[in-house]
């Protein structure tokens, strides 16, 4: 990769939550969709959500057939004692066809390049891997052929990067963001005893509580603790610790600890990202709706195809599916973000 | 919370004057033909299918009881102030319920934009909402053609209200 910073047409990488989320993406213009299956190995693992490996069978067959790739999200860390989980979702990957795995666990990493050497490999956002040297070392020790790259890097960062890896490079581009480190956060496990990182969900919903109170306003709880209350008409956000808004001593009022309600859209950036060598572009949001998918799927086909013949992109406003209707384009543009 | 021309909630000003026993056994075939013809929203629902459930469109005088068994579906209406307990509560307007359920409206969208309100068990609202999503063309279209020599009507008072949902408040 290091001597090609040609403008490439990239490719877009869409989410799917269930079979027919899948279709949407493929038939609203998505180049490759990735998806999880229905247990811990994947970090979406949220109630009804997901594929069973007879879905996920027909769901590759339904993409390949109109020339749009599967990607299967393998991306969270076995616990001791559990690993024939991950053994039989790489298995099931395989037997699929799907064009590749996203793994984050270097033991599944090894243990799926030993088992299937032609299964392309992905390394997940959730390894966390942010620099050359740890992005080099995934490479030659198991073959990965693409990395997600942490959204804690900005645009220069991620061309410099691009000349020095042997793989391709996937950057979010809109969606949920975190202020947390990906693949390290334990907000989750430390309030309710679940792992984001090894039970595949942040926030898990049978923790989570709305309260309304009788001026309209809203309360949302996870576990014991209050994460935010929302006056009455105001925009709300995920239930999540990282976007909480706290009270203590040295604040008079309530406040973001972390980070304010808000998601990321780097629509505007999209010129440059394909600048940097970045080869493919993320849509994050497994756990939306077929609704979502089919409105920023279009959204970003458009734009994409409008820059590759060198149109100016006519952006859609997607500002309403917007965590609580704010947009950032987080570290991307400047390391000033938190 | 709709911006809408009062003439063109016709149909929706119909149902607050619609009388309950007439809609129950419309809403009994709804349930039952879902169930028939969607097997796999039980599977998505998993345990949850156990649990009942209370869709409260807010601009309409009655609330909706789900009780998703996949042995025996129920859907049935009852007066607000007369509703049963239940797990999980979800409201918001008639039609922007509609659109959720039609597929058509993103329900993360909606509670940001606080036009969907969710109280009691998150975690069944999450599975119904994911195995409601998971049906091609959305729940609507799903049982439109169920009724039957009815099922014209059906369609055209399905397209009314696809026509008036251009715009609700999550929008602006």
């Amino acid at each position: 990769m290091n001597d090609d910073l040609a403008f490439r047409r990239p490719e877009l990488v869409c989410p799917a939550g269930t079979p027919a989320s899948l279709r949407t993406a493929v038939d609203a213009g998505a180049d490759a969709v990735y998806c999880g299956l229905q247990n811990a190995t994947n970090a979406r693992n949220f109630p009804g959500l997901n594929f069973s490996p007879d879905e996920l069978q027909k769901s590759v067959a339904y993409a390949h057939a109109r020339g749009a790739k599967v990607l299967l999200a393998v991306n969270t860390f076995p616990p001791a004692g559990r690993f024939r989980l991950w053994q039989d979702a790489i298995e099931v990957a395989a037997a699929s066809a799907v064009d590749a795995i996203i793994v984050a666990d270097m033991g599944v990493a090894a243990w799926a390049s030993r088992n299937f050497p032609e299964l392309r490999l992905h390394l997940s956002v959730q390894a966390g891997a942010s620099s050359p040297e740890a992005i080099r070392f995934h490479c030659e020790e198991f073959g990965i052929k693409r990395v997600v790259l942490p959204r804690i890097l900005t645009v220069a960062e991620i061309a410099a990067i691009h000349r020095q890896i042997p793989c391709e490079i996937e950057a979010f581009v809109f969606g949920n963001i975190g202020m947390m480190a990906e693949g390290r956060c334990s907000l989750t496990n430390y309030v309710t005893g679940i792992s984001t990182n090894m039970d595949g969900v942040c926030s898990p919903a049978a923790d989570v509580r709305f309260e309304e109170e009788a001026d309209g306003a809203l309360t949302s709880r996870l576990g014991p603790f209050v994460i935010d209350r929302y006056a009455c008409g105001q925009s709300g956000g995920y239930p999540t610790i990282c976007k909480g808004r706290y009270s203590c001593a040295a604040q008079a009022e309530p406040y973001y600890a972390f980070e304010e309600p808000r998601s990321l859209n780097l629509s505007a950036l999209l010129p440059e990202l394909m600048r940097a060598g970045v080869t493919a572009l993320k849509i994050e949001g497994r756990q939306r709706s077929r609704a979502y998918v089919k409105q920023v799927v279009g959204a970003f086909r458009r734009a994409v195809d409008e820059i590759m013949a060198g149109k100016q992109a006519s952006l859609a406003n997607l500002i309403a599916l917007t965590e609580g209707h704010k947009e950032t384009q987080g570290a991307f543009r400047s390391k000033s973000w938190r | 919370m709709l911006a809408l021309p009062a003439d063109r909630l016709s149909l929706v000003s119909l149902l607050r004057y619609f009388p309950l026993p007439l809609l129950q056994p419309i809403l009994s075939l709804i349930g039952t033909q879902v169930a028939r013809s969607q097997p796999e929203i039980f599977l998505r629902l998993g345990p949850h299918a156990q649990k009942t459930f209370i869709i409260d469109p807010t601009d309409l005088p009655f609330v909706l009881l789900l009780k998703p068994r996949p042995d025996a579906p129920a859907l049935s209406a009852c007066r607000r102030a007369e509703a049963p307990p239940s797990h999980a509560r979800i409201a918001g307007t008639f039609l922007n319920l509609f659109r959720l359920i039609d597929g058509s409206l993103d329900g993360d969208a909606l509670f940001f934009s606080r036009d969907l309100r969710v109280t009691g068990d998150t975690e069944a609202v999450v599975a119904l909402r994911n195995a409601l999503d998971d049906i091609d063309g959305g729940l609507v279209q799903a049982v439109t053609g169920s009724f039957g020599p009815l099922s014209p009507i059906a369609a055209m008072t399905v397209s009314h209200f696809r026509s008036l949902g251009g715009r609700s408040s999550h929008e602006r």
